[in-house]
């Protein structure tokens, strides 16, 4: 094998299937390193990441920071809260003036959905995509996908159901891309108004009511319903009547997990609104591997900045 | 590029001979193997490994031998410098070394930076309480680094253009050690 195709990664369109299975096995081998009792290896001691987070960010942010320090990777943080973007610097100055420190690599977070690969086009570095608005976060869709993969082996013909806020998640953008490519087939359920109006461009199944689409699937992730981002403007824009009715009829719990002839996994990118789309019960079971996820979370980063790490010229 | 011309240094009969006498060198220094650990270094030198294992097993009938993998592929200094990007295998060290006395298995020892790096490698596992390598073959006078093989299998004069190819049964289905001529 030879590396990956590309030099950024800024969605799970822009990769291949073999980029995703190198990236998996990859990813088993700094697992492997997480569980030894030095959790580092010096691969990148002489790369110099930053961090570029122009959105808040708890466990991704976390996570990419533990994942470079794990490569002993020498690591720069910047959050916009406290930076001159408030002064009304552009983005690409913002990050030319990071990078004219000698930064090789900027991982980013931004709100406006194309930022990473606007800026891919205008400098000269390497860049991860750490989520930007409501497009793609292609290292959570890694880290879901090798966290099922880990569970139930092979992804080919596995069918995963993504429950809802489906049109402002970036969550299930990438996680469309990368379970098709390794195979998976993905259904999307949740309250009308918040499947996008193209979902049908995506070859994915549309299924409103959720105890079938519960019966269909072998594997659930459930998304966040992201409040902060159902605004026009600025302007709040209801997209369902109330939080209590959409736990009631979009709400994952025991009952309707019991109901269920089959034992399903049940995965959740977080930040968790328990007692919305996911009862506490459910969170804690042993079907949910939440917190795996969030372990994986560093080895797949680790994975990725390792492999576009051997593309820096 | 194919290569012009390939000579065999070490034949079939050779070949297990010095096996055998690399483990009869083994036994001479560690005994019956309770304080010793044989860790073979990713990817080509845990075929020594296992076959100086089922050689100490029945030559001596040793029982329990502390064999594991180490991949060294993180601890590189040519990462990045190298235009392959190097694919790691798999780390499998399922006891403890601490105290150990680790012999580090190669096939061919050439300018030390492999083992350079197994040993940064080895060292995030814990503290042995002594080191050994063992080479089968040893490209002498091309070292970069100051390293030597403690049990060498077959000394090699090869200048840089040509390449020691050391092949198994497992895998190339016959022992030999050729000498690549590019």
């Amino acid at each position: 094998m030879s590396g990956l195709s590309t030099k950024h990664l800024l969605g799970i369109k822009y990769i291949t299937a073999d980029d995703i299975n190198l990236i998996f096995k990859t990813a088993d081998n700094f697992k492997d390193v997480l569980n030894r009792p030095i959790k580092k290896v010096p691969s990148l001691r002489d790369v110099t990441i930053a961090n570029v987070f122009f959105e808040n960010s708890t466990r991704t942010k976390i996570s990419f920071e533990l994942a470079e320090k794990r490569l002993s990777a020498d690591v720069v943080n910047f959050s916009a809260s406290s930076s001159s973007v408030n002064k009304g610097e552009t983005l690409i100055d913002t990050v030319n003036n990071i990078l004219a420190m000698k930064v090789d690599m900027v991982v980013m977070r931004h709100p406006s959905p194309g930022a990473p690969v606007f800026l891919s086009k205008h400098i000269d570095a390497n860049i991860v995509n750490a989520g930007d608005g409501t497009h793609e976060h292609p290292t959570q869709a890694l880290l879901d996908a090798y966290s099922i993969r880990e569970r139930v082996g092979d992804l080919k013909g596995k069918k995963v159901l993504i429950i809802g806020d489906i049109l402002h998640s970036r969550v299930a953008l990438s996680n469309i891309f990368c379970l098709q490519k390794l195979g998976a087939k993905v259904m999307v359920c949740g309250p009308p108004t918040l499947i996008p109006k193209y979902i049908n461009t995506l070859d994915v199944k549309v299924e409103y009511n959720l105890k079938k689409a519960l019966e269909w699937c072998d594997v659930v992730n459930i998304l966040r319903i992201q409040l902060e981002r159902q605004t026009d403007e600025g302007i709040p824009i209801k997209y369902f009547p109330s939080l209590r009715e959409y736990a009631m009829f979009y709400g994952v719990t025991k009952e309707l997990l019991q109901s269920l002839k089959k034992d399903i996994l049940v995965l959740h990118p977080g930040p968790m609104n328990r007692g919305v789309e996911i009862s506490s019960d459910v969170a804690d079971s042993d079907q949910a591997i939440i917190l795996d996820q969030v372990e994986n979370g560093v080895a797949v980063r680790m994975a990725v900045l390792y492999l576009l790490a051997g593309k820096l010229d | 590029m194919a290569p012009s011309r390939s000579r065999v240094i070490l034949n079939k009969q050779k070949f297990s001979l010095t096996i055998d006498r690399l483990c009869n060198q083994l036994i001479e220094n560690h005994d019956n193997f309770s304080e010793t650990a044989i860790i073979g270094v990713q990817p080509r030198g845990i075929f020594l490994a296992q076959r100086i294992e089922q050689r100490l097993k029945s030559l001596f009938k040793i029982k329990d031998i502390k064999i594991g993998n180490i991949d060294v592929s993180f601890y590189r200094d040519d990462f990045r410098r190298n235009d392959k990007i190097i694919t790691p295998s798999d780390t499998n060290i399922d006891f403890s070394i601490e105290g150990q006395r680790v012999i580090l298995v190669d096939d061919v020892l050439y300018t030390g930076r492999t083992i350079r790096a197994a040993l940064d490698a080895l060292l995030d596992f814990g503290r042995p309480s002594k080191v050994e390598l063992m080479a089968l073959i040893d490209r002498r006078f091309s070292r970069h680094l100051p390293i030597e093989a403690d049990y060498v299998g077959k000394t090699v004069d090869a200048i840089v253009s040509e390449r020691v190819k050391v092949e198994w049964q497992e895998t190339d289905k016959e022992d030999k050690v050729i000498l690549l001529t590019t």
